[in-house]
């Protein structure tokens, strides 16, 4: 405790060793207690998104693509937001919008990662010239600027959700690689890595049981940004049109639909913006508390 | 001569700690980590401070210039630097003392300089940006310092870039750079234990010698008494943030009074019982090995046996190939020529095209047991996969096994089992490496340098129980070390290397008797003794055999 720093030198002595660990729940309740103000909040407008995203249907008295009413109507008791341009209730819109837009990103993200934290795990273990072969094609696929890249394939494959997930998903992925093969490279050249493959332990022992436990942290972290990065990018490829087709809400192409409201003074158009920005802010708020607790951000000795 | 020079100046005081205090952060909350410490120190005394990890040492040695590190503070006491209290001082006053007046002199010297500036313009910083002196006369004066520490090309070994000089070198010219101001007071916070032996007593002299030369006093930091003893005018010894007990140099050594000091005399005086004799078949056989990394050549036609219940220690300096022909035989560096046969097969020279049960007989411990096993992994997982990989163990029998290991390793399986690798201490990370490789139920163990991260008290516990656990079982060890304590202790047949060969190879008693081997003869007198007088008489004894030419280059 008292010598920390010295890389070399003689390790901690035979001191008492610190009390027993308390169950996985416990502390993750202890350590939510102690999280600072922005992660609760963070928390709980996350948790907020996941509860409407979920109970959409029970929260509104109209469908999702209904119409009932003129187009544009302002606020009132009966359509709390308005109506939009086709006269579809702006606050239903909104609500499904969480559903599928969180829905879409969520899934998206995932497979970003299945993707690129197989292969980056992968090229950090085995070195060498597979090593080489992925980290070269991921380096062709960031070659091209995103956005554009992805407006490309989509007109290529047409604008079907599935094909959006997968199209968003590999792109995604080259990113999340990066930092996989990163981590998993300083854990891959450690002793126990080295013990475990004298063993004679196989490749999927050696990437679930040595590798992966020991870059969680990070890889969770990145899952919290990337989220937010596919979820912007799907919302502005919905405003560009190729994104989320109508009829089905998308807070993208909401904005894009009933822009031409802002030129009356109107915000209703701004708030499927502001759900946008609500959402990315609370995930990063979150993600920040997790990195700083675990990647020993605090100064620690 | 170490204790001469200090009756003379005996009212001088430069240095006066008086109940000092200090606490740490530790899991959110304040900890007391010095309680209290009183220290003296007269103008040009050496003290040598001593003590095991976590007693207290460097951050004291740190808080002499009134510095904690981050996590720590100074909570209580006084610090008086020749009439200046530094506790009461301003943080500027105490930065015009640091590197001027006081100079510290860090563990790893490698660590320690800026990798990205040549050493000699690390050299200047501190003397220009005092305003000490100009960037010539620093420069003139960081060369005359390279010549009196003995360096090599003096004149011009400044330009070069850190990692271009040898670590015996730059921990030199680390020194060179604490003595650029002339300070009244040198830290040196176990300056040479990153060393090997053979470099550790070249570093050791010319410390002493410029110590002595310009009259500095100093403080010396380590866990090793032999050193301190070759060093120090006077030695403390701390343990858990307090003073046990302090007296000069002779007296400490010859008759110490506290318990706790004893003890910490008293290692190093572990000998394993005579082992009965080889069997008339080696366990393991390395036959002619060369072997090398890419295209530069590690091994040169090494060849050596293991036998069935006894220990080979491989003994030499970092480079010398040890840990490579360990490599060899696991197979994770296939050998270019040569083979290495176990028992009258011959194995694979790639570890992936060996059997499972080739794998589980060569079983290996590290150095560092903190990264030898996964952090997030359950010492039950540990333990009980090499059980359930090789040996099909599972369920109930399971548990039991792994109970029964750690009861084997003196570990209370109850406490330990569910237990992950960062609630242990580092003698016991090592025990539970030692309990991992027991799991396989293996013929043979490397053990490569096991002890030289642990504290010596530690070291010697765990090389008792690799002791016990030959005899129980019958392994034979393959033992890599550069610390010829640990091969007196454990060792039955002994391979000295240098540069990739084999130097000298035998049963112990033949390697340790005269005639020597040259180089063994080297290496074997540099290793520090508790006599005082010890690095005095080797060196004049080497000054006589002309051998200090060959230290030199070394």
């Amino acid at each position: 405790m008292s010598e920390p720093g010295h890389a070399a030198g003689p390790q901690t002595a035979d001191a008492a060793p610190p009390p027993p660990r308390q169950r996985g729940w416990r502390v993750a309740w202890r350590e939510l207690k102690r999280a600072p103000w922005t992660a609760k909040l963070g928390l709980l407008v996350v948790l907020g998104y996941v509860f409407i995203a979920l109970f959409a249907p029970m929260l509104t008295p109209y469908g999702e693509a209904e119409v009932v009413g003129r187009q544009y109507q302002p606020w009132d008791d009966q359509h709390l937001l308005g109506t939009d341009n086709l006269g579809r209730d702006m606050l239903t819109r909104l609500l499904y919008g969480a559903r599928n837009t969180i829905g879409i990103a969520f899934l998206t993200t995932c497979l970003a990662f299945l993707i690129g934290g197989t292969a980056g795990i992968l090229a950090a273990l085995l070195g060498g010239w597979m090593d080489q072969l992925l980290s070269r094609l991921v380096d062709i696929l960031m070659a091209i600027p995103q956005l554009i890249f992805a407006l490309l394939l989509l007109t290529i494959f047409g604008t079907s959700i599935p094909v959006l997930i997968v199209i968003i998903a590999v792109l995604d992925s080259t990113r999340v690689f990066r930092l996989a093969r990163a981590v998993g490279a300083n854990v891959a050249v450690m002793d126990f890595v080295e013990a475990a493959r004298l063993r004679g332990e196989g490749l999927w022992w050696l990437v679930t049981h040595e590798i992966l436990p020991n870059v969680t942290a990070p890889l969770v972290a990145e899952f919290g940004l990337r989220f937010c990065f596919v979820f912007l990018t799907i919302a502005a490829l919905s405003f560009l049109g190729l994104g989320i087709q109508p009829p089905t809400a998308d807070w993208g192409s909401m904005v894009r639909d009933n822009a031409t409201l802002i030129s009356y003074g109107d915000i209703t158009p701004l708030l499927p913006a502001a759900a946008i920005a609500l959402l990315t802010l609370g995930v990063n708020f979150v993600v920040d508390w997790f990195l700083h607790k675990t990647s020993g951000l605090r100064d620690e000795h | 001569m170490s204790t001469e020079g200090t009756s003379g100046n005996q009212g001088d005081i430069l240095l006066e700690m008086r109940g000092l205090r200090i606490e740490g952060q530790a899991e959110e909350a304040w900890q007391e980590i010095v309680k209290g410490v009183d220290l003296t120190l007269h103008r040009g005394e050496i003290l040598g401070l001593i003590g095991e990890s976590g007693a207290g040492k460097s951050t004291i040695g740190l808080a002499a210039m009134a510095f904690a590190r981050p996590g720590c503070r100074i909570t209580g006491g006084s610090i008086v630097f020749d009439g200046i209290d530094l506790l009461a001082a301003s943080e500027r006053t105490r930065r015009e003392l640091r590197g001027v007046r006081i100079a510290y002199v860090a563990q790893s010297a490698a660590a320690a300089f800026n990798p990205a500036h040549r050493l000699i313009e690390q050299f200047v910083e501190t003397p220009v940006e005092h305003g000490i002196k100009t960037q010539t006369e620093a420069e003139a004066d960081a060369k005359d310092f390279y010549k009196r520490l003995l360096l090599p090309d003096p004149d011009n070994i400044g330009y070069r870039y850190p990692h271009q000089v040898s670590g015996g070198q730059l921990q030199r010219a680390m020194t060179a750079m604490a003595m650029a101001c002339q300070p009244d007071l040198i830290i040196f916070d176990e300056p040479t234990t990153a060393l090997d032996v053979t470099t550790q007593i070249e570093v050791l002299t010319t410390i002493r010698d410029i110590v002595k030369q310009f009259d500095t006093a100093a403080i010396y930091i380590t866990h090793d008494l032999a050193v301190v003893a070759q060093m120090a005018d006077r030695i403390m010894v701390l343990r858990y943030g307090e003073q046990v007990e302090e007296a000069d140099t002779r007296t400490m050594m010859a008759s110490p009074t506290a318990d706790y000091t004893k003890t910490l005399w008293a290692v190093r005086t572990f000998r394993k019982t005579e082992r009965s004799e080889r069997d008339a078949e080696p366990l393991v056989a390395v036959d002619h090995v060369t072997a090398a990394y890419g295209n530069v050549p590690v091994l040169h036609d090494v060849s050596f046996e293991i036998y069935r219940g006894r220990t080979l220690a491989v003994v030499g300096e970092s480079g010398s190939g040890k840990s490579t022909a360990a490599r060899v035989i696991t197979g994770l560096l296939p050998p270019r020529e040569g083979r290495v046969l176990f028992g009258d097969q011959e194995l694979p020279g790639d570890y992936r095209q060996r059997t499972k049960s080739q794998l589980r007989h060569a079983q290996m411990i590290y150095q560092m047991a903190d990264t030898a096993i996964n952090p997030r992994q359950r010492i039950r997982d540990i333990i009980g996969r090499p059980l359930q990989f090789y040996l099909g163990i599972r369920g109930r029998e399971l548990d039991h096994r792994i109970r029964a290991l750690l009861e084997m390793i003196e570990m209370d399986a109850s406490e330990f089992i569910e237990r992950f690798p960062s609630e242990l201490s580092g003698g016991q990370k090592q025990r539970i490496c030692i309990a991992r490789a027991l799991a396989a139920e293996p013929e043979f163990i490397i053990c490569d340098e096991v002890t030289s991260a642990l504290d010596q008290v530690v070291a010697e516990e765990i090389l008792k129980l690799l002791d016990r656990l030959q005899q129980e079982l019958n392994l034979g060890y393959m033992f890599i070390t550069h610390d010829l304590a640990t091969v007196r202790a454990i060792a039955d047949d002994v391979v000295v290397m240098l540069q990739g060969k084999v130097v000298e190879y035998g049963p112990k008693d033949e390697i340790f008797t005269p005639p020597h081997h040259e180089y063994t003869e080297l290496l074997l007198s540099s290793v520090p003794e508790m006599d005082p007088d010890w690095l005095d008489s080797v060196l004049k004894k080497r000054e006589e055999e002309g051998l200090m030419e060959s230290v030199s280059e070394s």
